[in-house]
């Protein structure tokens, strides 16, 4: 097994302010890795000195993940009833490889490898987080998206038999739920599509068996558990654009200086945080990934497109 | 169903449940204080926050419902205990309220006023409190007995407050509808009980 720095991210380790945590921790895991895939190599990209890994059983017991109920317990609470294996993908839109794929088959031979992130939910709470994934653009490529392809859009499983959320009558949601990417977000080596956490499989309330990772935008954008990607030259509509368009935009990159209605996002808790001490720190912008990904915007206003 | 008549009991009785979730809360505070996340969870600003927001409503539909139970049920000690479930309710505002001060503005009264012109939820919520401050400042028999008439409309202020505090839920709310759906019913029933003693009594005036 070979431990390195990424060559993807030089930037995390000119960064004065960067620290690598402890990984010798993650190391022993790594031999529950799914299969095709193996970890590699290991990158913290931008992590701070004191960003400090939240806890397994915060990670997988707190999470939002609307198809299986509202409340944070509900996912670890009700996901295991949904079936991972098989599990079909369906590519459509602008690529040359469409059609259905199975899971396994795409990942084949690809290198799962350990992302520490900051994960910022738009509630105003944020995690420390040790991914394992695959690069999301050696992923995408492998399909052979056209000229035409400017978004790529993803959809989760739709299945109300296994996933309570969805067949709740007191919801609103349009599913599936619906999520994308600007072709050149995607790229970018940040973007990954995660296959486990802490050195083992992605549990199902995580979005097993695999979910999008984009850690300088808000949490909702990294859609869980997908059956679906499409290319396509039209900005995809995502759900809570949909639900509610004055609140939520395409991009929903973290920004302190963009308010939302519900929540200020100048300061987030970051988890576990306690009755007598919040852990309230100010939300950087990016989530403090502006290195990596503020020129993607060049010219924008993110004001405008939040 | 037969008459009770007042007794201290039953006041007692009532006192307990209101305060149940009261005690669960303490209980799950004292968890949470011997092994942080154990008792409110990682995220406690938002569990205590939430907890004490769902016990705000249901205690305030708790006490606009006491009238109508009294009458649909004829049992006039009932009277004696609307006080005492308006204060509950407004107790389990407050502390809803202390939460919101202590972890999630904690204690900047710029974010606070931020908040409450920037969040259409927390004004009416905090429209919503100020109405209930009202009432509860001037639930003593000395206030009433001052107030007179004007006693009774200022009261009818609850008519605001129930709306207010639906709508701040309604606003802060993302998905997951249920238990919204049975407040507005429970609080539609309560009315229509109201309008029909209205009508009635119309009617028996004519
Ligand atoms: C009039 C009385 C009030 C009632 C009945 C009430 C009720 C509620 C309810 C039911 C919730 C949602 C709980 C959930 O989703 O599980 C809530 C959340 C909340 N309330 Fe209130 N509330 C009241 C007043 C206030 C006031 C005065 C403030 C602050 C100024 C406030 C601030 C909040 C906040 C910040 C949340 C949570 C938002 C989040 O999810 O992050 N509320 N309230």
């Amino acid at each position: 097994m070979l431990i390195g720095k990424s060559p993807k991210i030089p930037t995390s380790e000119i960064n004065s302010e960067t620290t690598y945590l402890n990984r010798r921790k993650f190391m022993g895991q790594s031999a529950a890795l799914i299969a095709g895939a193996s970890l590699m190599s290991t990158a913290q990209a931008g992590l701070r000195a004191d960003d400090e890994i939240t806890p397994e059983d915060i990670v997988t017991q707190f999470n939002n993940f609307y198809e299986f109920g509202t409340d944070k317990s509900d996912p670890f609470e009700n996901a295991h009833t949904m079936t991972t294996d098989p599990w079909t993908v369906n590519v459509s839109g602008e690529a040359k490889k469409t059609g259905d794929f199975a899971f396994e088959d795409i990942i084949k031979g690809m290198t799962a490898e350990e992302r520490i992130y900051r994960f910022r939910c738009v509630e105003a709470w944020s995690m420390v987080v040790p991914w394992m994934g695959i690069s999301l653009k050696k992923i995408l490529e492998q399909f052979e998206p056209t000229g035409n392809a400017k978004y790529v859009e993803f959809k989760t499983l739709v299945r109300p038999e296994e996933m309570p959320g969805q067949s709740s009558f007191f919801s609103s949601i349009d599913w599936p739920y619906t999520e994308g990417l600007r072709m050149d977000e995607a790229y970018n080596p940040l973007s990954i599509m995660v296959t486990g956490v802490f050195g083992k499989e992605l549990p199902n309330q995580n979005g097993a068996p695999w979910r999008l990772m984009v850690p300088w935008k808000y949490g909702f954008k990294s859609v869980k558990s997908i059956v679906s990607i499409r290319f396509t030259d039209q900005e995809p509509i995502n759900t809570w654009q949909q639900l509610q368009a004055s609140e939520y935009g395409f991009y929903a990159n973290v920004n302190p200086s963009v308010s939302h209605p519900r929540w200020s996002q100048a300061s987030e808790r970051r988890l576990p945080s306690t009755l007598f001490n919040t852990n309230r720190r100010p939300t950087l912008p990016f989530n403090g990934y502006a290195e990596e990904v503020a020129h993607l915007y060049k010219g924008m206003d993110l004001r405008k497109s939040f | 169903m037969a008459k009770i008549r007042p007794n201290n009991t039953l006041k007692l009785a009532l006192a307990v449940l209101a305060s149940s979730p009261l005690a669960w809360l303490v209980y799950l505070i004292a968890l949470e204080i011997a092994e942080p996340t154990s008792g409110l969870g990682p995220d406690p600003a938002e569990g205590l926050l939430h907890y004490l927001g769902e016990w705000s409503m249901i205690m305030l539909l708790v006490a606009f419902s006491v009238t109508s139970v009294r009458r649909i049920f004829k049992q006039p000690f009932l009277a004696t205990s609307r006080r005492m479930m308006g204060l509950f309710a407004f107790a389990y505002v407050v502390l809803h309220l202390l939460a919101y001060i202590l972890l999630y503005v904690e204690l900047s009264w710029q974010l606070l006023l931020k908040d409450f012109v920037e969040r259409t939820y927390i004004t009416a919520g905090i429209a919503g409190f100020l109405g209930l401050l009202a009432m509860a400042i001037t639930s003593t028999k000395g206030w009433r007995r001052r107030l007179g008439q004007n006693w009774l409309r200022l009261h009818k202020v609850i008519y605001l407050v129930v709306p207010l505090a639906l709508l701040h839920l309604i606003w802060l709310r993302k998905d997951g509808f249920g238990d919204i759906a049975l407040y507005l019913l429970w609080f539609a029933i309560l009315l229509g009980e109201r309008g029909y003693r209205v009508k009635r009594f119309r009617k028996a005036a004519t």
